[in-house]
């Protein structure tokens, strides 16, 4: 039973992993910028939560309310001048801008806020409870909130993407941002907006891990960028179900390593994002074989 | 030497490049070229493989920057303006291989042409009607069509922009014949709705087919300018192919005093 | 008019290929007069001095290999850390059984190129954003395995034996000795690669993949190559790393910090050049030095100059340098002579990175 207990669990880390993963997946998709500054972003997105919380004893959920468009905000506007003028010159030169934006990021926090790590005190009871199914399997109710959450924010996306106007500019833009032009869309603007919505379900999935675990410093590039990089590998590129596949994969490759020794808990996720990478590259979901 | 079949108003060219020279890296890919085009023309650019015709349609579309001369729409100078500002302004291409959106379907291919649209007598549903097939297939992705519907389907994605002028690069290539004549078959319908057609073609024939007024390029250079009834076939190959050209930049539009080459007609191009 | 027509009109004149725009005897013999007198560095200056000499020669034979991988070979990699770690856990390893560190580093470098070929096989398909991120992944994963092992330290570290023996001053001047002779080591072997074929194939990649391969050049294996000597660098680093700190710690040896130190060196100095990591290099560590007290504020600094840097000085500090003066103090690419021209202008210079936009 208790492994059927590490497979819910999980299942249910999955959708953390996926919230983790949209952004990157939707910037490397439109943009084709790995956003090395990804994880970073979403711990800067948890510590501003934290701020407003510590400074207005507001509710758990009214911060996220001020932070996510903040951070879409800060998307648009990082997307419009950093990265489109790394983007102008080349695939290395964004590699190298993000990284530094990731060093500097971290570096300021370990500065400013020490290596301490925090936690997002939810105060509500109920949350940091979970619920029983039979004597072995304990379900946190928060993992099962985050979960939902994800699924949420993936079919929010799926929606807009598919139908909305700003939708269709993004995947015609992805497409060939040149023809895009030819039928008078500023593909800059376009690229901002992409960078915003990635910028707000980072800033989503930062806020998630506070609740969940902690942040510190750190914890943008040890667990978040490469958990969300994993999740999106194993799941393969160009499909938002994919990336929540692949989280959950991920997630459930965790906590079965965790049950052969706890300590194997992060190692079991890369060694199948590993596997993955030789046999299936292109990713579980994938239709035709990546170049 | 009449100006006649060039639009009413002969004074103002809807657009006009002026001594356009356009580089790729060290290699001068057009070298001063000029041309007018006015309203309700069918203005075809030929010439062979590597003239210069495309860079010239991308330049003047506002996708690759010129080293000297000027663009203007309507007497407004737009070389400094960015392409897709210029494709608001009415200046829309259908580029070289189609450039679809793979990914998405007909109709949506058809809405981001629409998105940033002017004013104008084009819809999607007008579309609909101008290619008989397409209202059916429209939920299909565009990677899915053959060669001939998915320059159709490029073609409605410009044409529900509402351009002024309607940019056509090399419209046949990759198509068989029998497709290529229906598609130039519907310029007829196109400029009844009041739009200027530039188009550049590789097929020659084609070209003098459909166009009103007529321009050859070779190696960057103009070798002719006429309209297609006052030239014969061996002027356009001799202009197509270079045979007893002097190399050099073309005069100034409107400045030329001699024929270029012996026996040809001169086209009249009263300024 | 075109260079085509003042070829076939003055085809008896013959354009001249060389290696380099001036004498290359003088910055060889100055590079060889360098290297003898930071030799005699411990005789002259404090020890004090070393130590931190021995901080420039790691990052600078990091700095160097980084900039092999991604300015020559086009391979960003920033994963690097985890050859660091392994050269300096093969040193460990080696000197528990018996042998001198001293002795051990070049069989542990050796062993971390022998390491790089399976990696590589797990890599070599993905593109640049991905193989970035892969080696991160990558490196992570190995540090994971190595915390593993008690009998080398687990996940506290383990003290380097070897180095008992030896009074604390010699024992740094050896450091200072092995560190340097890493150095010359490495940027010799980087300078003859690219001297070489394999330098030629590089820059027909790097111009031209597609064309490249067509006129039967082995894209993959010089890549390949290129990775595996990489490691080699960077894990003799790792050795030196090992032995100047006493000590072998995890997360001290595979933490990206050292990417990060030797991407952005690379960076700051001029990627794509052998000259640049130098330069980088000593950016470095005067910024280091400055702000050593500020903890945390030598890597903002390094961070933010160094994308400064890469928008806006595409080529590095060298390049700014090299494009006034053109000097090549590591000449690796050719020059075309006009014979029509003056003769003090080169017309075309191969062999460095062009500022390209294509990605």
């Amino acid at each position: 039973m208790a492994w059927v207990n590490a497979i819910i669990q999980g299942i249910l880390t999955g959708g953390l992993y996926a919230l983790f993963a949209c952004g990157l997946s939707l910037m490397f998709g439109v943009m084709k910028v790995v956003n090395l500054a990804h994880g970073d972003l979403a711990v800067i997105g948890g510590y501003v939560a934290i701020g407003i919380i510590t400074v207005t004893h507001l509710p758990v959920l009214w911060s996220i309310v001020v932070v996510v468009p903040l951070m879409a905000a800060l998307g648009y506007v990082l997307q419009r001048t950093l990265i489109q003028a790394s983007l102008d010159r080349s695939v290395l030169t964004t590699l190298i801008v993000t990284f530094g934006l990731s060093v500097v990021i971290e570096n300021g926090l370990l500065q400013f806020f020490t290596a301490n790590s925090r936690a997002i005190g939810t105060g509500n009871a109920i949350i940091t409870s979970s619920f029983s199914l039979g004597s072995q399997i304990q379900i946190a109710y928060l993992l099962v909130v985050i979960f939902a959450t994800a699924v949420i924010v993936l079919l929010g996306l799926q929606y807009f993407l598919s139908r909305s106007k700003y939708g269709r500019l993004i995947r015609a833009v992805a497409d060939d941002k040149e023809a895009a032009q030819m039928c008078g869309a500023d593909y800059r603007h376009v690229f901002g907006i992409a960078a915003a919505i990635a910028f707000g379900t980072v800033a989503l999935a930062g806020i998630a891990y506070g609740m969940y675990s902690q942040l510190a410093p750190t914890t943008g590039t040890d667990t978040i960028l490469l958990f969300a990089f994993a999740a999106v590998v194993i799941g393969g590129l160009g499909s938002l179900w994919g990336t929540l596949l692949g989280g959950v994969v991920l997630g459930v490759a965790q906590q079965i390593g965790a049950q052969i020794n706890i300590s194997y808990e992060v190692l079991a996720g890369y060694l199948v994002f590993l596997a993955v990478l030789v046999v299936r590259p292109e990713g579980l979901t994938a239709r035709r074989a990546r170049s | 030497m009449s100006e006649q079949g060039r639009g009413e108003d002969a004074a103002d060219p809807l657009l006009e490049v002026r001594e356009l020279t356009v580089h790729h890296g060290q290699l001068r890919a057009l070298d001063r070229i000029s041309l007018r085009v006015f309203p309700g023309e069918v203005y075809a650019i030929i010439g062979a493989n590597g003239a210069g015709k495309s860079t010239l349609l991308r330049t003047i579309a506002g996708l690759h920057h010129p080293t000297e001369g000027s663009i203007l729409l309507d007497g407004q100078d737009v070389t400094r303006v960015r392409p897709e500002r210029r494709a608001t302004r009415g200046i829309v291409l259908v580029p070289e291989g189609r450039r679809l959106f793979g990914s998405l379907s007909v109709e949506e291919n058809l809405q981001v042409g629409a998105t940033y649209a002017r004013k104008g007598p084009w819809t999607i549903e007008r579309v609909y009607e101008l290619f008989g097939w397409m209202r059916e297939r429209r939920a299909q992705r565009t990677a899915q069509l053959s060669g001939g519907e998915q320059q159709s389907v490029a073609i409605g994605r410009a044409l529900v922009a509402n351009p002024r002028v309607l940019l056509l690069d090399e419209l046949s290539l990759g198509l068989a014949p029998v497709v290529v004549q229906r598609i130039y078959g519907m310029l007829p319908q196109i400029l009844a709705t009041g739009l200027t057609v530039l188009l550049v073609e590789q097929d020659v024939s084609q070209a003098l087919r459909v166009a009103s007024h007529l321009q050859c390029l070779l190696e960057g250079h103009t070798t002719l300018e006429a309209r297609p009834a006052e030239v014969t076939a061996e002027q356009v190959e001799a202009a197509y192919f270079g045979l007893n050209v002097r190399p050099g930049p073309a005069p100034a539009v409107g400045e030329r005093s001699e024929p270029l080459w012996p026996g040809s007609t001169r086209s009249s191009r009263a300024s | 008019m075109s260079v085509v027509t003042e070829t076939t009109a003055r085809s008896e004149e013959k354009f001249r290929v060389t290696r380099s725009r001036r004498n290359v005897a003088w910055t060889g013999g100055g590079a060889l007069i360098v290297v003898v007198v930071l030799a005699l560095f411990p005789y002259l200056v404090g020890a004090g001095v070393w130590t931190i000499m021995v901080q420039a020669f790691i990052v600078l034979t990091l700095a160097s290999m980084w900039n092999l991988l991604a300015g020559y070979a086009g391979l960003v990699s920033v994963g690097q850390q985890a050859f660091v770690g392994l050269g300096a856990y093969f040193v460990l390893i080696i000197a528990t059984d018996g042998l001198s560190p001293f002795a051990g580093l070049p069989l542990a470098a050796i062993g971390c190129g022998l390491a790089a070929v399976p990696l590589w096989w797990l890599l070599a398909r993905l593109r640049t954003g991905y193989f970035a991120i892969a080696t991160w992944v990558l490196a992570t994963a190995i540090l994971l395995i190595i915390e593993r092992f008690p009998s080398i330290g687990g996940g506290t570290g383990e003290p380097m034996p070897g180095l008992s023996g030896f009074t604390p001053t010699l024992l740094t001047a050896y450091t200072y000795w092995i560190g340097l002779a890493v150095t010359v080591v490495a940027l010799a072997a980087i300078y003859l690669l690219l001297r070489g074929r394999l330098g030629l194939v590089l820059t027909a990649i790097r111009d031209d993949e597609t064309a490249a391969r067509s006129s039967g050049a082995r894209v993959g294996l010089a890549r390949m190559l290129v990775f595996v000597v990489a490691a080699i660098g960077c894990g003799a680093a790792g050795g030196v790393l090992a032995i100047s700190e006493l000590q072998v710690q995890p997360t001290a040896v595979f933490t990206v910090q050292w990417t990060a130190e030797m991407a952005f060196a690379t960076i700051i100095g001029g990627l794509g050049t052998i000259e640049g990591p130098i330069l980088g290099t000593a950016v470095f560590i005067l910024l280091q030095q400055t702000l050593q007290s500020y903890n945390a504020w030598y890597l903002i600094s390094l961070g933010l100059v160094a994308i400064v840097v890469a928008l806006f000085a595409r080529r590095g500090l060298w390049g700014l340098i090299d494009e006034h003066l053109h000097v090549r103090l590591f000449p690796v690419g050719y020059w075309l002579w006009d014979p029509g021209s003056t003769g003090r202008r080169g017309v075309l210079g191969f062999g460095r990175r062009q500022g390209g936009q294509h990605s």
